[in-house]
């Protein structure tokens, strides 16, 4: 049984700290929340205290849906996210099987490789980049951000299952090929279907990393029709007027929330891939 | 069949001369190159390509939708007789340094906090990884407002617990932005850390700390001498990945403060978007960019030959 003197030690040594964390992480989306549904006249009365809201009004979210393009950018993003993940999930197997099970020269060196271009930060390449999809002829269009984020999510995917792969048991794998299965075959109707909480948590990632990207759609999307969620909110919604905020954060919050329902969805295998020690901080 | 000539090597040699196409694309590597050919082009024609296209384009005089002439290290020299070239060099390592070390200590403050039994644990994770989630644009506009310099909580709040009105300027005032910046990205990574050292301590076995007990080593003994030495590779790993986008940190710094006030915040990623995008002089933007080259590269090699010894 938990004494008094017990339980006042528990709340002291456990919660505080941990509330104290919790403060801290959440409360600039408790400020966002609360900006985004009060009327104008209280977020810019001084007088009032600020911290709750006391005529809470749906006029910002309105605005913004209906005011600014931010429907069509929420569009822009998840397409933008979604084709990129398939993609980079694809490229990413076709790396990771070979290195995970196959032995041949080269191996050890393509799998540094792959490691060191998961690392090169995007600020490294942005220039030359911005040269190459304006001589392709892609500016403006949302292939330049599908083709190039699997530039990051590639390596990322294929360094993610690589570790995944090397847990799964090759028995079955030798079996198949005892029987006479073709590696190819081998690959896709043995192994694969093995692996799909690797492909959950790298994909995920990927999704999450997609919707997180600033750099590329802010050099490579200057068109309001073409636009994701990030680089509209910071280029549009951002206006030269002062009473802008409540609409802004409208578009923050909604802007945060499929990542924040996919992951808490997966928050299992979020954890799981963040600890097998490879994330992007 | 391949299994055979696998264990009996001459048998599979002699298979091997008359082999039809099938059993040749069954071999390892030919199977292995095939496979992995598609991605590889893919990441030579976007990273690989780029990357050297840089390095050329940093040896020209290149202004936007002109070609480029060949002007040797002339952008180089330009940037070592540029003052703001070296404060951006001391801010980038200051913000990198701090933050870096802020997020180490409170990440491991929060795994001890986090590494204890209490109920709704998996909640409070998924909830403290929140700032880590969230679309680093989108939350960072939040404390763009939050230190609005007119109707800042942060400062409404100072000033409600008796600090002198109006409250300090976050971001107008230099020293200010650069712990603002500081601070925030602390917020963002601190969680990743956390998190991640927090499954670092639950791998620590509890007969070592009994052990240690035992021995009569008091709680930060144990912390000193057990925790902290089994955690060493987790906290290098994570400390790596973290020093590096860190390092070439972007977005946080341009919705923030754009590199203001006066330069105070600029970091090279910001200062050669300016100097390509902004002033449309792409040759010395990508000698700005390349002038983190050196540090990213060592920091590079260190972690990949760390991440394949593991």
């Amino acid at each position: 049984m938990v004494t008094g003197h017990g339980r006042i030690e528990h709340i002291v040594r456990v919660w505080l700290p941990v509330a104290f964390f919790l403060v801290l992480a959440l409360f600039p989306f408790y400020w966002m929340a609360i900006t985004s549904i009060k009327p104008n006249a209280e977020l810019y009365n001084k007088n009032v205290m600020p911290l709750i809201v006391r005529a809470p009004t749906l006029k910002h979210y309105v605005d913004l849906l209906t005011k600014s393009s931010f429907l069509l950018w929420t569009w822009n993003t998840m397409l933008v996210a979604a084709v990129a993940t398939a993609i980079s999930l694809v490229l990413g197997v076709m790396l990771a099987y070979p290195l995970a099970r196959m032995r041949f020269a080269g191996a050890g060196l393509i799998a540094m490789t792959v490691a060191a271009i998961y690392l090169v930060p995007q600020p490294l390449l942005f220039i030359p980049l911005a040269d190459v999809i304006n001589r392709l002829g892609l500016g403006n269009t949302l292939t330049s951000v599908i083709l190039t984020y699997p530039t990051m999510l590639v390596p990322f995917c294929a360094w993610l299952l690589l570790g995944y792969f090397k847990t799964v048991p090759k028995e079955l794998e030798e079996a198949a090929r005892i029987d006479g299965a073709s590696r190819l075959q081998t690959m896709r109707q043995v192994f694969l279907p093995l692996c799909t909480p690797g492909f959950i948590s790298a994909g995920i990632f990927a999704f999450t990393l997609s919707q997180n990207e600033f750099l590329y759609a802010l050099i490579f999307l200057t068109k309001t029709t073409v636009r994701t969620v990030p680089v509209g909110v910071i280029s549009e919604l951002i206006r030269g007027d002062v009473f802008y905020w409540g609409q802004l954060m409208a578009g923050a919050l909604l802007g945060s929330i499929p990542v924040a329902l996919i992951y808490s969805f997966f928050v299992e295998h979020y954890v799981a891939g963040l600890t097998t020690g490879s994330v992007k901080g | 069949m391949t299994v055979v000539s696998e264990r009996l090597p001459a048998l599979g040699q002699a298979a091997r001369r008359r082999a039809p196409l099938s059993l040749v694309l069954d071999r390892e590597s030919v199977f292995s190159w095939l496979m992995m050919a598609l991605p590889l082009l893919f990441l030579a024609a976007l990273v690989g390509y780029p990357f050297f296209y840089g390095i050329l384009l940093s040896l020209q005089y290149r202004p936007v939708a002109h070609t480029g002439t060949f002007i040797g290290l002339k952008n180089f020299i330009t940037n070592l007789h540029d003052p703001i070239f070296w404060q951006v060099t001391a801010n980038t390592f200051i913000y990198t340094g701090v933050a870096t070390f802020l997020k180490m200590v409170g990440g491991l403050c929060l795994a001890l906090a986090m590494n204890q039994h209490f109920r709704m644990k998996n909640l409070v994770r998924a909830l403290l990884l929140l700032p880590f989630i969230v679309p680093t644009v989108l939350s960072t506009v939040a404390w763009l407002w939050m230190l609005d310099p007119a109707f800042s909580v942060v400062n409404r709040l100072l000033v409600a617990l008796g600090w002198p009105k109006p409250g300090p300027s976050w971001l107008g005032n230099p020293t200010l932005a650069m712990v603002s910046i500081i601070i925030i990205n602390t917020w963002r990574g601190l969680p990743f850390y956390g998190i991640t050292l927090l499954a670092g301590l639950q791998t620590v076995p509890p007969e070592l700390y009994e052990a240690a007990t035992i021995d009569g080593a008091s709680g930060l003994q144990r912390l000193r001498f057990v925790t902290l030495p089994l955690l060493r590779p987790i906290i290098l790993i994570v400390t790596l990945f973290s020093v590096i986008f860190t390092f070439a940190d972007f977005q946080l710094v341009y919705v923030l403060t754009h590199g203001g006030p006066q330069n105070a915040t600029n970091l090279f990623a910001t200062y050669a978007f300016d100097i390509a995008m902004g002033a449309g002089q792409l040759g010395l933007g990508a000698s700005i960019a390349l002038a983190m080259l050196p540090a990213l590269a060592l920091l590079i090699v260190a972690l990949t030959i760390y991440m394949r010894r593991v």
